[in-house]
């Protein structure tokens, strides 16, 4: 597979009035390769978005260099910067972008217009992108009288219609109701197996991302912290951070004590787990409510203390030292309220016990 | 026990019988007033220009119509708004694509010259160009003949085009304001997707961002039109000597010549309808091209707009913009605080002939100091009564919503689309006796205008501040045991007060600096200060005048500073 | 606290009926979660608790006293009925301090200064805004301000208290925060508690008991969360409350089966109910459905989604998409069904209904 988009040593700094220079985008190297879908990930300010604006070159960087199908686009060292309507990208942005005073046939031809490609030729092409996002019988209508899902189809139409190689997409899904996400969802990944162009995915929402992607990244505060394909993100994170931004995360506080872990607040009894070399004596267990095996005879000895029926699972309250730990389970396994039970956490990951300054770091930049 | 009423189902106030009252009696009082203010002035004219002893007549509007001064006053008038709109419109964009969407620099400094006009009194302005390019021998104008060797006056202020050039100085941040909020609101992402597609930055102006803006462009320019036909003060300054004349002014001379005898007022009245037919006209355009609505553009993250880069136009661009904002804005400053200064209008403007007797002539003149007093009167006045009767208008429009509330909302927005002119002529009719109260000459028939013409300020600015009370913060007290009443006191009144207090500085403010309206209304001891400038200058004393007008720009901009300052540090809801 | 009691409320919004005959009773002490879609009548049922919308018929009950009778023309003013309230976009006051937001009920009734203080002090401690006193409400975060309401709502009732979706402007994680907060606060005091809201999982996991209403204002169940996920009523409260499948049954030759295109005999028991004179489906929920090599229902695999705590399966019955998910204990053990798949499946807890297109998908047009 070819290299698609090259980021070498990228990095952004923006000077802002209220909070000095802040380094959006700090050293980024990575590659992604032709037909992927790759994407960004991490809460707001940490940096997925200015670096999709780098790329696109609505933005210069301040160190590096970016490379699309394999030609540089930017490059501190060479003072070269090609501007955005050189890049021969698709894009759709989180509002839909799409201009209200032109019919929607207008909207996606405008990109062919400015190409100089002949009427003919246009009416063809615009017709197929309308036919590929279901839009067909629509080419004369106004962007408002539209639904939110069918603009944000206009406007992928109109980043296909050019057929390019490269699609970013900033959020696209954001500011459409849950159901209609998945869909579109669904159709963009149709698309993207139709055309096999390469997908750039910026997004905050994990399970998007997830569901998405081959590979994605996780950055935060303008670092990024894992590549990795989303299993093994899930499964294997390499912080505490990306675990609990991940999906829902069970952090343990745990301490070590001859050579036993016990959990903060019960030193009565010992976690039947595997100690890793290298640890403090206060560490953190990590594991997620769905991977704690509930038995009746074999594990950490507790009590159900709460229970909840969900409509796909059963989520349980139980007691570990002075914290409440949430299990979930399917229906089927059958536990009451109080009833006396069992828990073995599979594959935990561990961690060095929190930091709060990284917390406050992180507010800090998602005010900007 | 409670009164048990069928008919308002879903209402709060239903329930509480006692509310029930307060609520017919505020939504009466609004239809009764708003009748008595914006109804009958104009049914009044529109009865003198037709009826005569009783009688339907066409004579009088026949005659008036057809004489040929009425005509070229007409004309002008349409002349004169339609080259103001023309280029007021495009300097107005000029300066908001400047300041709004590219990287110019001091931004800052030119915001703050844009800040000026609105203190100015138009007719103040005036009168500084007629001091510097008057046809007769302005201060510039002399200059100019010396240092130049030049047979005749190179400008001539004392004509259209003078009028024109004026107005276009004093209109066109109409425009301005309006695009460059449009341009800074706009969703910068509707041009980022057009370079994506490959269109350049030239195009992107061309075929994205000026058609979006052209919503408001198109108001902004409706504005500053319908703000020039009915404008009164440039054209008297600059007008009369050279005997232009234009429908507003016209209807003055009409009046004022006659000395007020009913004949003249008749004659007013008929040229009023002609003013309010050409003013309707534009008015109808307005809400044809206003109610076709704008485009969804707004953004909603805060997102920076990429600036266009000006490059190597940058530095004479900016040298020729803020020159121009110079010569406009600060020239009339400094013209009328030199020669405020002089001791003799003639002398040159140079330090030896420079005094302080003008001032301290027009403190000690009693008809200035009361001319001072009045306005400081009716512009509180104006100003307290608007806001209170504002805030009920707006209360019953917004939360009661009775039937006919659209006609409420109309009649409250009339009186201000109707030029201030004809306005006065309508006053005129109505409180001068013949429905049986006379305050001709009197003070209250200024108030009178005055509150007519900015009610619909203070009811705009109440309604949009009630919009921002939600009713669940008033539900909440409701639920944690508060009357209706207490509910209306304790949570409502304290968050609508910024916004009242807003409301009487917009109207304290125009009040203070009025010309238009009190010149047809003063008698001989209710002058304001508008008109005592405008006399003094009549009268030939124009040091006297000038310094008079100094004081009142410097009234006017303590008063603005002070606004700003209270409204920026309360915050609202 | 108290119980309430709604009987035979019926209230149109113009033409429109949003209630009709309906009754409900919230035990004393209880957290009662009504749940329903949009426009359902649920909030319409709360503004006639609080008496600022007026029912047509019915009597509304708080304890003994009757705040509402349309026969005998009973109708408490809001201001006496004793009902706090917290609405979905707080309402905190935004001219008063956090300690004048709290107190302002009791001012109202003109308690003692010393008792205002006590019950304020012991209300803020409640909600953890001990030392924001002085605070105005501009400085505080969302999950703040609304501490502050429910603080406020806490000390201007002793009887009963409505939330309105109190919650839903909160992001993930400190909506879950706040659900134990609330539900800890509420075992503390014991005020009765009516919680209106759309999220069906912060209902179940805050109700003692829940009722759902349908889109004409119709009571459809009420239980607890154990009742409505395993016992659900009717169609309507198993299709509403989280994700369904529904497969047409038809009969033939003396056997039941799937109709999808294709007839399927159905292998296993089915629950007790069919009537070959109506249309039947069966409903089965995503997790229900397990893979089963041995099953003679044979499904194709569209689709494989990885969605971290689950697998979603799109997978293709004859002509009937079905969507199946299986939460997985351990991720690092990947599915091992890939997309092109042919899979035997196999339903869990499969329930019979009456085909009924009408039901859930019909909105009621105003």
């Amino acid at each position: 597979m070819a290299d698609q988009v090259v980021l070498r040593h990228v990095t952004k700094q923006f000077t802002t009035r209220t909070l000095g220079t802040i380094t959006a985008v700090n050293d980024f190297n990575l590659t992604v390769y032709e037909g992927e879908c790759f994407s960004f990930l991490g809460p707001s300010g940490c940096g997925k978005t200015t670096t999709l604006r780098l790329i696109a070159g609505f933005e210069d960087l301040t160190d590096g260099e970016i490379e699309l199908c394999g030609r540089l686009v930017s490059s501190k060292e060479k003072n070269l910067y090609v501007p955005p309507e050189e890049r021969g990208l698709g894009m759709v942005f989180q509002a839909f972008a799409v201009w209200p005073h032109m019919i929607v046939f207008d909207n996606v031809a405008f990109p062919l217009k400015i190409q100089g490609i002949n009427k003919h030729d246009i009416q063809k092409k615009v017709k197929e992108a309308l036919r590929n996002t279901s839009l067909d019988g629509f080419e004369s209508a106004y962007p408002s009288d539209l639904s939110g899902g069918q603009q944000q189809r206009i406007a992928l139409a109109r980043a296909i219609v050019t057929n390019p190689k490269v699609m970013l997409l900033d959020e696209p899904l954001s500011n459409l109701d849950p159901k209609l996400r998945e869909t579109m969802r669904f159709e963009i990944k149709e698309l993207q197996r139709k055309f096999n162009f390469t997908v750039i995915f910026v997004t905050h929402d994990q399970s998007e991302a997830m569901a998405i992607s081959d590979r994605m990244m996780v950055c935060d505060m303008g670092n990024i912290i894992q590549i990795d394909t989303p299993i093994n993100l899930y499964n294997r994170p390499v912080n505490r951070f990306v675990h609990s931004f991940l999906g829902e995360s069970t952090f343990i506080n745990v301490i070590i004590q001859d050579g036993k872990v016990y959990a903060k607040g019960n030193m009565e009894q010992a976690l039947d787990i595997p100690i890793p070399p290298d640890v403090d004596r206060e560490m953190v267990i990590a594991t997620r409510p769905n991977a704690i095996e509930l038995t009746r005879n074999r594990g950490y000895k507790t009590r159900i203390e709460k229970r909840t029926f969900l409509p796909d699972i059963t989520e349980y309250l139980v007691p570990m030292g002075d914290q409440l730990l949430k299990v979930q389970t399917p229906h089927r396994i059958k536990f009451t309220q109080g009833e006396e039970c069992y828990i073995n956490l599979v594959n935990p990951m561990w961690y060095p016990a929190e930091d709060k300054e990284l917390e406050t770091e992180r507010l800090r930049r998602q005010l900007i | 026990m409670t009164l048990y009423r069928n008919r308002k189902r879903s209402d709060l106030a239903a329930i509480d019988g006692k509310k029930f009252n307060l609520d017919l009696l505020m939504t009466g009082i609004s239809f009764i007033l708003l009748f008595i203010f914006a109804v009958i002035p104009i049914a009044m004219i529109a009865y003198n220009a037709f009826f005569y002893k009783g009688q339907f007549s066409l004579k009088l509007f026949t005659s008036v119509m057809t004489n040929k001064h009425n005509l070229a006053a007409m004309w002008n008038t349409i002349k004169i708004a339609f080259w103001v709109t023309i280029c007021g419109t495009l300097m107005g964009l000029f300066y908001a694509w400047l300041l709004g969407r590219s990287d110019i620099p001091c931004k800052g400094l030119m915001r703050a010259l844009f800040h000026i006009p609105y203190m100015f009194p138009p007719f103040i302005g005036a009168m500084a160009w007629d001091i510097l390019f008057s046809g007769r021998g302005g201060y510039l104008n002399t200059w100019l003949m010396k240092t130049f060797n030049l047979p005749r006056a190179p400008f001539n202020i004392n004509s259209l085009g003078g009028i024109i050039f004026v107005e276009i100085s004093y209109f066109f941040p109409f425009v301005f304001m309006q695009v460059v909020s449009a341009l800074e609101r706009m969703d910068p992402t509707l041009e980022e997707s057009a370079r994506i597609a490959g269109a350049s930055q030239g195009t992107v102006i061309r075929k994205i961002t000026l058609p979006l803006v052209t919503p408001a462009i198109s108001a902004g320019a409706l504005l500053i039109l319908i703000s020039s036909l009915a404008h009164f003060g440039v054209p008297s300054i600059l007008g009369f000597s050279k005997n232009i004349y234009t429908l507003p002014t016209m209807i003055y001379a009409l009046i004022s010549r006659s000395s007020g005898s009913f004949e003249g007022i008749r004659q007013g009245a008929a040229l009023s309808i002609m003013l309010i037919a050409v003013v309707g006209i534009a008015l109808i355009i307005q809400k044809k091209v206003l109610s076709s609505g704008g485009y969804d553009i707004i953004k909603g993250k805060s997102m920076r707009p990429t600036l266009i880069k000006l490059r190597g136009a940058k530095y004479p661009l900016l040298i020729i913009s803020t020159l121009t904002l110079v010569i406009i804005v600060l020239m009339p400053l400094v013209t009328i605080f030199l020669v405020a200064m002089v001791r003799a209008y003639g002398l040159p403007l140079i330090p030896k002939n420079f005094t302080f007797k003008n001032y301290s002539k027009i403190f000690t003149s009693k008809a200035t100091l009361d001319s001072i007093k009045n306005s400081l009167f009716l512009s509180v006045t104006a100003g307290l009564l608007c806001m209170f009767l504002g805030v009920m208008i707006a209360y019953v429009v917004n939360r009661i919503k009775p039937k006919g509330k659209g006609i409420l909302e109309l009649l409250s927005v009339l009186p201000y689309s109707i030029p201030g002119t004809v306005l006065a002529v309508g006053v005129i009719l109505t409180w001068s006796g013949s429905l049986g109260i006379n305050l001709y000459n009197t003070i209250w028939i200024i108030l009178v205008a005055y509150l007519a013409r900015y009610l619909s300020f203070s009811m705009e600015s109440a309604s949009a501040s009630l919009q921002q009370v939600h009713s669940s913060l008033e539900e909440a007290a409701r639920a944690c045991g508060a009357s209706h009443t207490e509910s209306l006191i304790d949570i409502t009144l304290p968050l609508i007060r910024p916004g009242m207090i807003a409301g009487f500085f917009l109207i304290f403010l125009p009040a203070m600096r009025e010309l238009t309206t009190s010149v047809l209304l003063y008698g001989p001891y209710t002058r304001t200060l508008g008109v005592q400038v405008y006399s003094l200058r009549e009268a030939g004393m124009i040091p006297q005048a000038s310094a008079l007008a100094s004081v009142a720009i410097i009234i006017i901009t303590i008063c603005n500073a002070l606004i700003t300052e209270i409204t920026k540090s309360r915050k609202g809801v | 606290m108290a119980n309430v009691r709604f009987e035979n409320i019926t209230f149109h919004y113009g033409s429109h009926c949003v209630l009709k005959n309906f009754s409900l009773t919230v035990e004393k002490s209880q957290i009662m979660c009504l749940v329903g879609p949009g426009g359902c009548g649920k909030t319409t049922l709360a503004r006639c608790l609080l008496g600022f919308i007026k029912p047509e018929t019915g009597n509304i009950w708080i304890g003994d006293r009757c705040v509402f009778s349309a026969e005998k023309r009973i109708n408490v003013a809001t201001e006496q009925r004793g009902v706090g309230v917290v609405f979905q976009d707080y309402a905190v006051w935004p001219h008063l301090t956090v300690l004048e937001n709290v107190t302002y009920p009791m001012r109202k009734r003109r308690l003692p200064k010393q008792e205002i203080n006590e019950r304020a002090k012991y209300a803020l401690e409640q909600v953890r805004m001990t030392g924001y006193e002085k605070h105005l409400p501009s400085q505080l975060s969302g999950g703040q301000q609304q501490r502050v309401a429910i603080a406020r709502a806490l000390v201007s009732s002793d009887d009963v208290i409505v939330l309105d979706e109190p919650i839903t402007n909160l992001d993930a994680k400190l909506r879950e925060e706040m659900l134990v907060e609330i539900r800890m606060i509420q075992k503390k005091i014991g005020t009765t508690i009516l919680y209106i809201t759309h999220d069906q999982g912060a209902a179940l996991k805050l109700c003692d008991k829940m009722a759902i209403m349908d889109w004409n204002g119709r009571l459809r169940q009420i239980g607890t969360d154990e009742d409505i996920i395993l016992r659900p009523a009717d169609r309507f409260v198993f299709e509403f409350i989280g994700l369904s499948n529904f497969i047409p049954l038809v009969e033939k030759n003396g056997k039941i089966g799937l109709s999808v295109g294709e007839f399927i005999p159905y292998p296993d028991s089915l629950p007790e109910g069919f009537d070959s004179s109506k249309k039947m489906e069966i409903g089965v929920r995503p997790n229900d459905i397990i893979f089963d090599d041995a099953s003679p229902i044979r499904a194709k695999v569209r689709r494989v989604v990885f969605l971290g705590r689950e697998y979603d399966y799109f997978l293709q019955l004859g002509t009937k998409e079905l969507r199946v998910q299986h939460i997985a204990l351990d991720v690092s053990q990947l599915s091992n069904v890939n997309e092109g798949d042919e899979v035997g499946i196999k339903f869990l807890n499969p329930r019979l209904y009456e085909a009924n297109q009408h039901e859930v998908t019909q909105e009621v047009t105003a």
